[in-house]
């Protein structure tokens, strides 16, 4: 993992980008360290195409500064700068074999036809690909094999960082969950910088050594995928994580929480500001416990069970609310439809913002 | 092909007969089209064809075959317009895909707003008949034209006849089948996919090499075809030649038509235009070759 001890590989400062009166990214400033998976996560329109679009050179920065190793980079055109990208619709050449795509970037360097071939064959290696693709037309290669392609053209192009705007998207589900662990051990085997961009936070949990959550063009939040996780800064950063149980609640004159919808009294953290009256109360599935008879913070009654592989989720009632309980499958707490149950958590695993 | 294609309700066909054996429905409905092709382009080419082998002057397509109108033609002085008929369609072919290519980049990127409107402005003269666009150059172009008059009464400037020349006729073939080079060209960049230029680009492609790795390859299909409408068409140019030109030089097109005309020879004709056919067909041939092997290696 990156340290904070180099100096960074880029630099944002104060970016910002208007199309006409759309502001798509505000103010964003950050900074990635060499050899970092970096992730920008965000919903879409959040501005995180644009953010990257920034930085490969595709798009000038309104406003603000893009630094690649301290040296400014704002008007170096995509095809002089250092970096690369590979694409969400992966931009093979049609036209061309493998070998001709993974090669482009040497030939585009004029490097002579053997050294391309062998940096060929070497990047498709890496990616996982068997030398007998050199000579396949890229049209008749499928959808994973697609995406190994358009990584070891970036490879191939060797670039100081290396980007991806979100091209696991199209993929379905196990192949998808192979190619992103898939990445993530050729990152530490090329020790590159990698900046990824995705909707998804799960797949920015799995790969990133950092993340940065992005909403409404500006950055929510930055951190380690663990600080992400546990300590969300903001009620959209831990609901953006997943499913998780957001209820209403009030501050009252004595300065106690109130869940009314639980029928849950609560202290106020002394970490949380006096001043504000209402907010809300996060609680994630996996947080919530069935308790003993006589423990429970909250009654309520099964209402559903799914089965999702090593976990089991439940829908509790609790009065008009619905709760999300989640488990793991092997313990023997096998519930009943419409069995009362009393479910209780740990005060300092929720989350409370005011606003 | 169309065995599977259910005939519309309110078809006249009996609705019995369709739910037995269905007829083939495409059929009837290629039918008329089938016919007209037969009657109206097969036939006459079939007559041409068989009047290239009549007896020079015969008026009749029923006679002994002879091939002495080829014989005729290699012996008088034919050549020359074949030459010139091919060198303009070359020329202009040349000279409009230089013309066509920037404009056609520059639609393309232009706000959809502005491309329409550029469309729609080049579009517009195909409304007018061709004679009298090509009459209207001549008489802007002409000695004392609207050209040469204004400068004349502006600045007293003197200005010879611009037309009676090879490069007006050249200018006219242009002028004229612009679109028809134009169009094809914007199917064929259209179907180069934007991110494909990003990514070259982003690869390290100049502007050069994206053109000439990326670009060119990928719309090639389209800018062959246009190539092939313009080469085809301005083979067989005559009003350019005729109005622009003045007979400065003789087309074969316009050899084709005197023979037919005032010369009363119509087996010559039919000789001639076989030949110009024959110079068409194999260019076709050669471009439609060359789109296949592309459709091969790129998209399938």
């Amino acid at each position: 993992m990156a340290e904070a001890t180099s100096a960074p590989i880029l630099t944002l400062r104060q970016i910002d980008k208007f199309f006409g009166d759309i502001n798509a990214v505000e103010r964003v400033s950050l900074e990635i360290q060499e050899g970092e998976f970096f992730t920008v996560v965000g919903p879409s329109g959040s501005g995180k195409t644009t953010l990257i679009r920034l930085l490969v050179g595709m798009d000038k920065p309104t406003n603000g500064d893009i630094l690649l190793r301290g040296k400014r980079i704002n008007d170096v055109p995509a095809n002089r700068r250092p970096t690369c990208m590979v694409f969400q619709s992966l931009a093979l050449f049609p036209h061309m074999t493998v070998g001709q795509n993974v090669e482009y970037p040497l030939k585009c360097r004029n490097r002579p036809k053997p050294e391309r071939r062998e940096r060929a064959l070497a990047c498709l290696k890496v990616a996982h690909l068997p030398e007998s693709y050199y000579d396949r037309p890229v049209t008749q290669c499928s959808g994973g094999e697609r995406q190994r392609v358009a990584l070891a053209r970036a490879l191939a192009f060797d670039p100081e960082i290396l980007f991806f705007d979100e091209p696991l998207s199209a993929i379905d589900f196990r192949l998808r969950k192979t190619l992103e662990k898939e990445l993530k051990d050729i990152q530490r085997e090329t020790g590159k910088t990698f900046v990824y961009i995705t909707h998804s936070l799960e797949e920015a949990m799995v790969m990133s050594d950092r993340i940065a959550v992005m909403r409404n063009g500006r950055i929510a939040q930055i951190g380690t995928p663990r600080e992400i996780y546990t300590s969300p800064n903001s009620r959209f950063v831990s609901e953006f994580m997943g499913e998780v149980n957001t209820l209403p609640v009030v501050v009252d004159d004595s300065g106690e929480v109130v869940c009314e919808s639980l029928n849950l009294r609560l202290p106020l953290p002394a970490s949380l500001p006096r001043d504000k009256r209402s907010g809300s109360l996060v609680i994630r599935p996996e947080d919530l416990r069935f308790a003993r008879d006589g423990e429970g913070l909250i009654r309520g009654t099964v209402f559903n069970e799914y089965l999702l592989g090593s976990r089991v989720q439940y829908q509790i009632r609790v009065g008009a609310t619905t709760l999300l309980v989640e488990q793991l499958r092997d313990t023997d707490t096998a519930m009943l439809r419409d069995q009362s149950v009393a479910l209780t958590f740990t005060p300092t695993e929720s989350m409370l913002f005011l606003e | 092909m169309t065995e599977h294609t259910v005939p519309l309700t309110g078809a006249p066909v009996s609705r019995r007969a369709t739910a037995l054996t269905p007829p083939p429905a495409g059929v009837w409905c290629a039918l008329p089209m089938i016919l007209l092709f037969l009657l109206g382009f097969l036939g006459p080419l079939g007559m041409v064809v068989l009047y290239s082998f009549m007896p020079r002057g015969s008026f009749s397509p029923i006679g002994r075959p002879t091939l002495e109108n080829y014989v005729d033609i290699v012996a008088q002085n034919f050549h020359i317009s074949f030459g010139w008929s091919l060198w303009l369609a070359l020329l202009s072919t040349a000279i409009l895909l230089l013309v066509c290519y920037p404009l056609a980049l520059a639609i393309q990127r232009a706000s959809p707003g502005r491309g329409i409107l550029i469309t729609v402005l080049i579009v517009a003269p195909l409304f007018v008949a061709e004679n009298i666009r090509l009459q209207g150059w001549v008489l802007f172009l002409d000695k004392a034209g609207v050209l040469g008059g204004s400068l004349q009464a502006l600045f007293g400037w003197e200005l010879d006849s611009l037309v009676n020349n090879v490069p007006a006729i050249v200018f006219g073939i242009c002028y004229i089948y612009l679109p028809f080079m134009l169009f094809p060209m914007l199917l064929g960049l259209a179907s180069v996919p934007h991110d494909a230029r990003e990514a070259a680009l982003d690869l390290g492609a100049s502007r050069w090499r994206l053109f000439r790795d990326i670009e060119l390859p990928l719309a090639a299909p389209g800018i062959l075809i246009g190539s092939l409408l313009c080469f085809v068409i301005s083979l067989g140019a005559f009003s350019e030649a005729k109005f622009l030109g003045k007979g400065v030089i003789v087309t074969i097109a316009q050899d084709i038509e005197s023979a037919f005309t005032f010369g009363q020879n119509w087996p010559r004709g039919s000789a001639l235009s076989v030949l110009v056919i024959l110079i068409a067909g194999v260019a076709v041939f050669l471009a439609m070759r060359q789109v296949r092997l592309e459709n091969l290696l790129g998209r399938r």
